[in-house]
């Protein structure tokens, strides 16, 4: 609009009274970049800050409900305290304990499960002519879009003692009486491998279609069979697509609070629902703040690998 | 590549849509069941609608998780929108590195943390400075936009990077000043990534339900709170009803988004083959 006002010579910077529209143009690749880290900051990173700090003090009955780390004496001298017991608190409490390693232990075995489920179809789509790989990829998309509670509220009605598939299999007179299978850790296994499976399918078939078919066939023309060369050549060259769906399975996977506490019930303990009760039902906030951070910690390693191979594929492209 | 699939690959493909899509079938079936008992079958009947759509605690929360579904997808669009084009055209500034950093990390950080942490931080804020007074709209608008945001920009940074600089550079060698060429080149060629952002951000939203648990206050509801407060319980023929209404509504959404994108990379494709044919 106001381009004709400034004559393209013109070193825009030198202009003395420029118009508020002209200023704006001026400025708008800092807006652009302001804003939304302005925001992140605010509300993503300030938030650890003071979970981080939290979980560094001591539980008060006031609110909210924990100690200042940093308290003004006479105005002048500052005194910072931390304290660790939270952290040795949950050390030390065998049921943390056995609950991160639960945890950690449920979302490594959903994990493998998505991998065997997932590459097999990754792979099949890929294989696929033109119009129907669109199809098959929409098709596994389009659940994503859906309802996660939903999705796993359907396995509650499949899972449960007179649920779909009990009452299948009695009907069918294959069992008696029900199986139990709602509210067990093999209803958590089915419910994660569910949800998760097309975070797993994804990133395997992007990477997939990178590959070059002719390999393959070189590799036949040399004598090698269809086995061998999916562990010598399609395993090893796909493997970035496997870590990226592995860790979109696992982290997520390793905090999940619905999952186990729905599909579960009370018999499944998992770090996310322990987390969510601590805060829910104790109000001991400073031990949920630490047993955030404890979780944060676990997983600081997986999401900086996954973030790294986000990066290359990023270069790649 | 394409070399036709065995029939190893077949078949778990066929496993793969099954396992995926029957558990859906079955619950939209038997939200049409008489029965009180949901696996129990009744009858066809849609008495559970009739319960539904009665229930004035529903409503309410439809309401509230429409409102704040539409405010996230716009704010977290245009905030989405700005990261991707400072990541992908703006090359190096101060603080990428940690911004890359933030625009990823809300995308594999666990939902509980997010929530305790947003939780914690608004509580601060209040101590400090009075505001959010009350928990609800305001702040589960907040931490709905602070991660959808990042989803969105991680569309606008492939569509950016899929849809290159050459015109951009056109125009700017014609003398188009930076501007301008956002304007009237990047936008108008971004908006089918913007179109599928908003959509991604108000599904997002519509479907979350551990973050808002943590960050809202006594009597707002969204709708997944809702729902998740009488599914705890068991099976709920009326829960049913309600998630075959979401889940056509979701389906119908995706595919007027997959329509439009479809459409667009059509004219891309036949504006291309007319500058390669007619460019003499």
């Amino acid at each position: 609009m106001s381009d004709s006002a400034l004559s393209p010579e013109m070193p825009s910077k030198a202009a003395g009274n420029l118009s508020l529209l002209d200023r704006l143009q001026e400025r708008w690749k800092t807006i652009v970049i302001i804003v939304p880290f302005v925001w992140l900051l605010v509300f993503f990173l300030a938030p650890f800050f003071i979970v981080t700090k939290i979980s560094l003090a001591e539980l008060a009955i006031s609110s909210p409900p924990f100690t200042a780390m940093i308290e003004w004496a006479d105005g002048t001298i500052v005194t910072i305290r931390l304290v660790f017991d939270n952290f040795i608190y949950i050390f030390e409490d065998p049921l943390y304990a056995k609950t991160y390693i639960n945890s950690i232990k449920i979302a490594s075995v959903s994990t493998v499960l998505s991998l065997l489920i997932g590459y097999p179809i990754a792979y099949g789509i890929v294989r696929s002519a033109q119009v129907t790989k669109q199809l098959l990829l929409f098709a596994i998309i389009l659940p994503f879009w859906t309802s996660f509670l939903l999705r796993v509220y359907a396995w509650m009605g499949l899972l449960a003692d007179q649920g779909t598939i009990n009452n299948l299999l009695i009907s069918m007179g294959i069992i008696e009486t029900p199986i139990r299978m709602l509210y067990t850790e093999f209803a958590v296994y089915v419910g994660i491998v569910y949800t998760y499976l097309p975070f797993m399918i994804l990133p395997l078939y992007a990477n997939m279609e990178k590959l070059d078919a002719t390999l393959n066939e070189a590799a036949a023309d040399l004598g090698s069979g269809p086995v061998n060369t999916f562990f010598k050549i399609t395993l090893p060259l796909t493997m970035p697509g496997v870590i990226a769906g592995s860790l979109l399975v696992f982290i997520p996977a390793t905090g999940e609070y619905v999952i186990p506490d729905l599909l579960g019930g009370g018999n499944v303990q998992m770090i996310g629902r322990q987390l969510y009760n601590e805060f829910a039902r104790n109000v001991d906030w400073p031990v949920a703040a630490a047993v955030a951070i404890v979780l944060l910690l676990i997983l600081v390693l997986p999401m900086a690998i996954y973030q790294y191979y986000q990066g290359k594929a990023a270069e790649g492209s | 590549m394409n070399q036709g699939r065995s029939t190893f690959l077949t078949v778990m493909l066929y496993i793969g849509l099954t396992f995926l899509y029957v558990p859906m079938i079955l619950l939209v079936i038997y939200s049409f069941n008489y029965s009180k008992l949901v696996p129990v079958w009744g009858g066809w009947s849609t008495r559970w609608y009739k319960v539904l759509f009665e229930s004035p605690e529903v409503w309410e929360a439809v309401r509230l998780s429409l409102q704040i579904a539409l405010v996230n997808a716009t704010v977290a669009t245009m905030l989405g929108t700005f990261a991707g084009l400072a990541m992908v055209r703006f090359g190096r500034f101060r603080g990428r590195t940690l911004f890359g950093g933030m625009l990823v990390a809300p995308l594999v950080m666990p939902e509980v943390i997010t929530g305790l942490s947003l939780l914690v931080f608004f509580i601060s804020l209040k101590e400090l400075f009075g505001w959010p007074a009350e928990r609800g709209f305001t702040t589960i608008t907040i931490a709905h936009i602070t991660f959808s945001l990042a989803y969105v920009a991680v569309i606008i940074q492939a569509r950016l990077t899929g849809i290159g600089e050459t015109l951009e550079e056109a125009a700017a060698d014609l003398g188009a000043k930076p501007f301008k060429v956002m304007t009237s080149i990047t936008l108008p060629r971004l908006a089918p990534g913007m179109l599928s952002g908003w959509l991604l951000a108000f599904t997002l939203s519509l479907d979350d339900l551990v973050i808002a648990s943590f960050v809202t206050g006594p009597g707002a509801n969204t709708l997944p709170i809702l729902i998740f407060s009488r599914i705890r319980l068991g099976l709920r023929p009326d829960i049913n009803a309600l998630a075959t209404i979401i889940i056509l509504f979701v389906a119908v959404l995706v595919a007027i988004a997959a329509y439009i994108m479809f459409r667009q990379h059509k004219r891309e494709l036949l504006d291309q083959q007319m500058a390669l044919s007619g460019g003499d």
